[in-house]
């Protein structure tokens, strides 16, 4: 076991390699000098373009440059802001709360929905309600979520009423960020309506940024079960006279969730894909919209911060994901 | 020497015809409902596009603000001028959209195109030379496969520029590391087999190897990816556009669409409807395809 997570783990070094290479040169293959670039159209004078220079490390080898990188990277100094002068991490630390918190809603409601949906089908398999569930599953998994998100907000914001267009809250609040979780803040706040208003905002963004989601666990489970439910020690358990939901729930679904919970780790990647859209559609202030409008600011240190931590974390829940399921099923471990 | 024994290969004529290739995969694939009606979807398309110029009834780029968000022809204040309505600047939605699926479909041929020239050439190399090589490719393409698609696509377009070009660029780059992978999974498969070590003894070089035996026999899986690739192509080039980082306005490119229309969400309906249910229907349409293609394609999945 220790050698299994030794290998998995060694294998994430060139991978880190290759994203920090990716950040680094993020600023410098910007076409044209990046400090101008930065600068914008406005144009920037000769002193404080020279300052820059030094202060970015410009005017040094590249390999030094890169050198330099990586040790500040080590050292948590992912630079600051150009527009508000901040730090990248603390910006960054400040704004993730708001995309977890939306990306494990999303995940909990393609999980709430998508598990059900997938073993019924599964059960009744070639019924109508299987064909549905596919259909519909195919669909959600072709959508344009930017489009999706618009469309909810068509219907229940504008046609309805029910719900907000955009943001975490009503600004009649103001909630104190302990946790940065507004449902858990919110909670914690002696305002009474503020909770209902943080849960009346997530309802259309996690529909949105859980539709892909909720598609492939569908269609995951369905396909699981319907391996699994032609097992012998499926037969085993009719044979003894096991009642059919005790069959499906407990036997089946068991062995049925190991592929299940590799795909929901594998998602991660598409939910930051996602937010980054979903937070754009409603305004939503994580990390996602927060790169998006550094692109249209040319703050290229976070941008270039952005991606990094980003992949780091996208990165880091792989190697959980594969480590836990070394754990979880042994033929993988011995496999390597 | 080995190349006379090959000359004279003994072929014993076959007792009953089989049927001939294409036919037996129509019969797989027509079988399947879903599929073929993403085929006709993806016909229409096609079609669409051709005769863009013919079918579309103004042109895409003409605007006219006295007509400025007309609702489509059954609600009231619609004509049939203008069936699908007009946009915030007074263009025709329709021929917008009609226009629109050429920049879509271009999109997704070349982009998968691109990637299938690019992935296979690096796969089959991974796959032929071994070694460092394939080491180097292949992490590459993790690292790759590690970013979220559309984060990669984005640092990409950042680097170039927005635009038309490069969000196809970078989409292309996005989806390579599957082709890769592909590639070379089935260069590693083929290569031990008789019918390329034959090929070898009778002299054929490693480029000949690669292109003219191997390749034909690991296309399957590849036509498969390619229908699926184009779907992903479509959605992430579309979803550029939205972002402001794909192909730029007055481009009728349906995601650049929905940007344009993003604010006069709350007051017509049909400028923000039309182009995503465009795009949710040529995506949809392509995973059918590339869905039914796999099933017909895929000898173990037939009974």
């Amino acid at each position: 076991m220790l050698r299994f997570i030794l290998t998995r783990v060694s294998l994430v070094i060139p991978t880190f390699i290759g994203i920090t290479l990716l950040a680094f040169f993020l600023i410098r293959l910007v076409p044209g000098d990046p400090i101008e670039t930065m600068a914008g159209e406005r144009g920037i004078d000769p002193v404080r373009h020279e300052l820059l220079r030094k202060e970015f490390g410009f005017d040094k080898p590249i390999l030094v440059q890169y050198g330099i990188y990586i040790g500040r990277v080590l050292h948590g100094d992912l630079g600051r802001s150009i527009v508000t002068q901040a730090s990248v991490l603390e910006e960054f630390k400040t704004l993730f709360p708001a995309t977890i918190e939306l990306a494990l809603c999303a995940i909990i409601f393609a999980l709430l929905l998508g598990l059900p949906a997938g073993m019924l089908a599964a059960v009744k398999r070639n019924s109508i309600f299987d064909h549905g569930v596919m259909g519909i599953s195919l669909a959600g998994y072709s959508m344009p979520i930017f489009w999706w998100g618009l469309i909810l907000i068509l219907l229940f914001s504008v046609q309805f009423d029910l719900t907000p267009v955009s943001g975490r809250i009503d600004v009649l609040y103001y909630i104190e960020p302990t946790t940065g979780f507004l449902l858990i803040d919110s909670l914690l706040s002696e305002d009474e309506g503020a909770f209902l208003s943080a849960v009346r905002h997530l309802i259309l963004p996690t529909i949105v940024l859980g539709t892909v989601p909720l598609a492939v666990i569908a269609r995951m489970t369905r396909s699981a079960m319907l391996e699994v439910m032609g097992e012998d020690y499926i037969r085993t358990a009719k044979a003894k006279g096991l009642s059919r939901l005790r069959i499906v729930t407990v036997h089946a679904l068991r062995n049925a969730l190991i592929p299940v919970v590799t795909v929901i780790g594998l998602q991660v990647g598409v939910l930051f894909t996602g937010a980054i859209l979903t937070e754009t559609i409603f305004s939503w202030p994580g990390v996602g919209k927060w790169m998006i409008d550094a692109i249209f600011r040319r703050d290229y240190p976070v941008l270039q911060g952005g991606v990094l931590l980003l992949g780091m974390v996208v990165m880091s829940v792989n190697l959980l994901v594969d480590l836990t399921y070394g754990l979880i099923n042994p033929r993988i471990r011995h496999n390597r | 020497m080995t190349a006379e024994i090959m000359e004279t290969p003994a072929v014993a004529a076959p007792t009953s015809q089989p049927p001939h290739p294409l036919r037996e995969f129509w019969g797989y694939f027509a079988a399947n409902k879903g599929a073929v009606a993403g085929l006709v979807v993806i016909v229409f398309v096609v079609l669409t596009a051709v005769f863009a110029n013919v079918l579309a009834p103004h042109s895409p780029y003409l605007t006219d603000t006295t007509i400025a968000l007309q609702p489509p022809f059954w609600q009231e204040g619609g004509s049939l001028t203008y069936p699908l309505g007009t946009d915030p600047i007074g263009r025709d939605m329709l021929s917008r959209l009609i226009y629109g699926s050429r920049l879509s479909l271009l999109i997704g041929f070349f982009v998968v195109v691109l990637s299938i020239l690019i992935g296979t050439v690096l796969g089959l190399v991974a796959g032929y030379v071994r070694g460092v090589t394939e080491i180097f490719i292949m992490r590459l393409m993790d690292i790759i496969l590690t970013m979220p698609s559309l984060l990669l696509a984005i640092v990409v377009v950042a680097i170039l520029g927005p635009g038309l070009m490069n969000s196809m660029l970078a989409v292309a780059l996005v989806i390579l590391p599957h082709y890769v992978r592909l590639a070379r999974a089935a260069v590693i498969t083929e290569t031990s087999k008789d019918y390329v070590t034959a090929a070898r003894v009778s002299g054929a070089g490693p480029i000949r190897l690669m292109f003219k035996e191997v390749l034909p026999n690991c296309m399957a899986p590849l036509i498969v990816q390619a229908s699926l690739g184009i779907s992903t192509a479509i959605l992430d080039a579309a979803a550029l556009g939205f972002l402001g980082l794909g192909a730029q306005p007055p481009s009728p490119e349906w995601g650049t669409m929905l940007a344009d229309a993003r604010e006069f969400v709350l007051r017509a309906w049909w400028v923000v409807t039309f182009p995503g249910l465009a795009i949710l229907l040529t995506v949809l349409a392509f995973n059918l395809l590339g869905d039914g293609l796999r099933d017909a394609l895929d000898p173990k999945l037939k009974r």
